[in-house]
């Protein structure tokens, strides 16, 4: 067991190196001389000058690639060409924003979506399973972004029962009763995707399991509903939570459309102005972090998954 | 009736009862009959075997006697009386309280038969706190002492471990001590010992009869293999098409088996007599259980046949004092035949 | 002593047979469930209506999807000469919604039709080759999965700069992974099969065993986890455009107008949403068909 951690925490260091040399590469693939991603526009040729021996540019490029890793190592990930602010500065503080939404719309979509799909497994083939399905099929088809309209149409235009702009008092979001209400649109929006896939899962994972010999075996033991229940949900219980550790990590890095629509000042929101302002550091930052971060959450996962499972070993 | 008078007559009531059990599964293509007429007894410590092919209906049966069909599209018709408790007419909830306690089960295979994300000592001590509503320290206890019952070495590190932890044999027996958790006074085994090793085969056999002896069980047992039910059983059921077909003693049975089936069942078994000498093979394949022959549901492979067998389905037939068989022209019963068709079947016989 | 029985003859179906000649009967099989299935076929015919829509729009549509005047801009729907109101800039919205039908489903299909072709290759390569090819295709496979598909598509689409082309690439990028694991793992499945071994022992080369035995068995479900894979590259190529990052204007495409009618979502609320409901119908209808044709294959005893 240990090995098996072991192991799987080594692994991820590759797999978090080659994630640096995509980001490190996305500033080469911009159209453009590098140097006018990292310099302001109108930087004095003694500042470029400087730009370009700081970041190595006149050097081979792994070893420009080894430049920037080392300054990220330490923390440093550049500044915001738009804000001169550090983008380790700004990124931090988006990300909790991003990641107290995602974890609301995760958590939402995690009880409905168990919700729907274990009753679509226990009454399979009527029309508590159809329903459930279709709803499911409905939340995994949905285009977000067209449904967070949908719903600021709706609650905010038509009948304004929630705001349907940004995160409330103080421009950042912070668990106290002035700054709930704005969560509740943008939550219900991101959880709707998640909810469906996660439904889907459940039926069939539960399904799967009630097909199982032991079921069987348990059902002659004379348990009753309950303890057979425990069973289903322990031997269910690896699926779910890898789904469930994927979905967060898909909320965190992809809220970007959400963000959008609901101007919610999180990490994706930060990207799409870093896009439109060409603001490259940003970008990269931004998405190394995310990224790292959904490294980190399938590690997690992968253990988990292995702690649940006994078959899982070395 | 006083403890005295019920003293002296032990026997007298059986602890099966089972009379005209029918089973069908329905669904929307077709009805499966898989269970076309069952009538046994089963005395209290007594082992019965019921051999069949597969597709004979001999799981079908067993599984009868707790009710463990899927439900919705399962019909039972007839009575099933286990120590006295109608399983037919009980509900689910009296069906879940029964399971276990009175009657138990165990499978063919125990890989998938248990549970694989819990520990063998958290599947035994499950069924006692279920059942008996004990502490989990009593349960635990308990536990032990059926893991040593069924002669698992190193028990108490054994309670910890999981099925795929365990060798096949080790894991049969532990799903043997799951199933008498609660001391049932009926055990059902349905194929145990087919997907063992053939010498770890006779030891669970060996073990079974053990435990049927200390615990006083009742034991019906499915089976293909003559070989286990030789071993094992007192007596011997087959059944074919849904029906049983011949029921004896286990030696009368095997040493002069009645209907013809059975007869050229024993004819196909390998035997060191064997040696040199074509194995006979029962020619054609089992009927299709949706679309059963009027007549005797063997007719069209039966060498002996004649045209009364295929208008109506024998009645069973006792040809001894314990034996019955359903055939009108049972191994005792032949006239002699035309001297050609003697011939091939003597070249058929061993 | 032990007596064995005879052995063991499985009751047999009188249909029997239909077991000589299965590769057929199985595909015959299928069509015949797909077809039985009503929720299925209906989306089919839906998705067969929007498809002969979009490609006639030239012939069906009334009017010229880039000409619109300002006096005319945001009627509602239902408004006489334009059935489905105007956009902010007075262009006719059914004629936007039927051109912008082909950029959309162009963005969506493209990009899983060329993952699918590469993916598959390079995962049926992985999971018949195994050993160190394996490992370098599925490792490669690897760091791509360590990225959100949104973030990476945004990534790369935001590197590049906006665009249809940039934004097919970096749809194109995002499937290719999913599409290599599926390819692999079904391969790896099908290699492990007792038939493939029988034939590897008879000494065949492993085109032939791969163009034989294992791509008619796995071509099935990648094609239908690849149909699966539309309904999201369709609103992700939407999501693009409505980022900016797709489809730049004048061009009509349902993503691209829902950015555009967002400041008219406080007034004109309906006309504002269609865009959005004609990827959300796409969506639905494709996911649909998907599942219809993964039930259609699972053969249950």
């Amino acid at each position: 067991m240990i090995f098996y951690i072991v192991r799987r925490v080594l692994y991820s260091i590759p797999i978090a190196l080659s994630v640096g040399l995509v980001c490190f590469l996305l500033v080469y693939i911009s159209p453009g001389d590098p140097i006018s991603a990292i310099a302001p526009p109108d930087a004095p040729a003694e500042m470029i000058a400087q730009l370009r021996r700081d970041y190595g540019l006149d050097k081979p490029l792994p070893e420009q690639f080894l430049i920037w890793l080392g300054r990220v190592v330490q923390g440093d990930l550049g500044h915001s060409l738009a804000t001169g602010r550090s983008v380790w500065g700004e990124v931090s503080v988006a990300l909790q924003n991003t990641v107290s939404l995602a974890v609301a719309a995760c958590t939402l979509a995690f009880a409905l979506g168990m919700l729907l799909g274990g009753l679509a497994a226990a009454f399979r083939d009527t029309w508590v399973d159809r329903l459930a399905m279709t709803i499911a099929v409905a939340g995994v088809s949905v285009p977000h972004y067209w449904l967070g309209m949908l719903l600021v149409a709706v609650f905010a235009v038509t009948y304004p029962l929630a705001p349907s702009m940004g995160a409330g008092p103080g421009g950042t979001f912070v668990w106290d009763w002035a700054h709930l209400p704005f969560l509740i649109l943008p939550m219900v929006t991101l959880s709707a995707i998640p909810l469906g896939l996660v439904a889907r899962t459940v039926r069939g994972t539960v399904i799967e399991i009630l097909h199982q010999d032991f079921i069987t075996t348990l059902r002659g033991k004379g348990l009753r509903s309950g303890g057979i229940l425990l069973h289903v949900a322990k031997n269910a219980a690896p699926s779910v939570l890898a789904v469930m550790g994927l979905q967060l990590g898909y909320l965190m890095g992809g809220s970007i459309l959400v963000e959008t629509v609901f101007s919610w000042p999180g990490t994706g929101f930060l990207l799409n102005s870093a896009i439109f302002q060409r603001d490259i550091p940003l970008l990269q930052g931004t998405i190394l972090v995310l990224a790292l971060l959904f490294v980190a959450l399938n590690l997690v996962v992968d253990l988990g998954q292995a702690l649940l499972d006994p078959r899982i070993k070395r | 009736m006083s403890a005295l008078q019920a003293q002296s007559q032990p026997q007298s009531q059986p602890l099966v009862k089972v009379r005209d059990l029918n089973v069908a599964f329905v669904s929307k293509e077709a009805t499966l009959h898989a269970v076309n007429g069952v009538d046994f007894d089963l005395a209290p410590k007594e082992t019965l075997c019921i051999l069949g092919e597969s597709g004979s209906g001999k799981s079908v049966t067993l599984r009868s006697l707790m009710r463990l069909h899927p439900p919705k599209r399962t019909r039972i018709t007839g009575t099933i009386l286990v120590d006295g408790t109608d399983i037919v007419a009980a509900s689910e909830r009296e069906l879940s309280s029964i399971r276990g306690r009175l009657v138990s089960m165990i499978f063919q295979e125990p890989m998938t038969a248990l549970d694989p994300v819990f520990t063998i000592g958290k599947q035994i001590t499950e069924t006692i706190r279920r059942h008996e509503g004990v502490s989990q320290q009593e349960a635990q206890r308990r536990a032990l002492d059926l893991l040593e019952l069924v002669q698992i070495p190193s028990a108490r590190q054994r309670l910890d471990a999981y099925p795929h932890e365990l060798s096949g044999g080790l894991r049969q027996r532990a799903m043997i001590a799951v199933a008498l958790s609660v001391r049932p006074k009926l055990l059902l085994a349905d194929e145990p010992t087919t997907a063992l090793d053939a010498t770890v085969q006779i030891q669970v056999l060996l073990l079974l009869k053990r435990i049927q002896a200390e615990l006083g069980m009742g034991v019906i047992f499915v089976t293909h293999d003559l070989g286990v039910a030789g071993e094992i059983a007192d007596r011997i059921a087959v059944m074919y098409a849904g029906r049983f077909i011949e029921e004896a003693p286990t030696e009368p049975l095997l040493e002069a088996p009645e209907h013809p089936y059975v007869e050229g069942l024993l004819g196909a078994t390998v035997t060191p007599a064997s040696r040199g000498r074509r194995l006979t093979a029962i020619p054609g394949s089992p009927p299709n259980l949706r679309t059963l022959p009027e007549g005797c549901a063997f007719a069209p492979r039966c060498t002996y046949v004649v045209p009364a067998c295929r208008a109506a389905v024998p009645d069973l037939l006792a040809t001894a004092p314990e034996r019955t068989v359903r055939c009108i022209r049972p191994a005792g019963l032949r006239p002699p035949m035309p001297p050609a068709m003697a011939l091939a079947a003597e070249e058929r016989a061993p | 002593m032990t007596l064995i029985a005879a052995k063991d003859t499985p009751a047999t179906d009188t249909r029997a047979p239909e077991k000589a000649e299965r590769p057929q009967g199985y595909w015959q099989g299928v069509g015949k469930r797909v077809l039985r299935d009503k929720a299925t076929m209906f989306c089919l015919l839906v998705l067969l209506l929007m498809f002969l829509a979009i490609v006639f729009a030239p012939l069906i549509a009334p009017y010229d999807p880039y000409v619109g005047s300002m006096a005319r801009r945001l009627r509602p729907v239902g408004t006489p000469g334009y059935l489905l109101g105007t956009d902010e800039l007075g262009r006719d919205m059914l004629t936007r919604l039927l051109y912008g039908g082909r950029l959309s489903w162009f963005i969506g299909i493209m990009p899983v039709a060329i993952a699918f072709v590469i993916g598959s290759s390079l995962g049926v390569i992985a999971g018949f080759a195994g050993g160190w090819l394996n490992m370098l295709i599925m490792r490669a496979t690897d760091v791509f999965y360590a990225f959100p598909s949104v973030l990476l598509a945004v990534a790369v689409s935001g590197a590049l700069g906006p665009g249809i082309f940039n934004a097919i690439l970096a749809l194109t990028l995002v499937f290719i992974p999913p599409l290599i694991r599926i390819s692999e793992s079904t391969t790896a499945g099908v290699r492990a099969l007792d038939y493939v071994e029988a034939a590897r022992a008879t000494g065949a080369s492993p085109f032939t065993i791969i163009r034989v035995h294992v791509l008619p068995n796995v071509m099935g479900p990648i094609f239908v986890y690849a149909t699966g894979l539309i309904s999201v590259a369709m609103i992700l190529g939407a999501g693009l455009s409505f980022l900016g990052l797709g489809t730049r204007p004048p061009e009509a495409e349902w993503g691209l107008m829902l950015n555009t009618l967002r400041t008219s979502l406080y007034n004109k609320p309906l006309l504002a949403m269609l865009p959005g409901i004609c990827i959300f119908v796409t969506s639905i209808c494709f996911n649909m068909v998907s599942d219809g044709l993964r039930g259609a294959m699972e053969v249950k005893n």
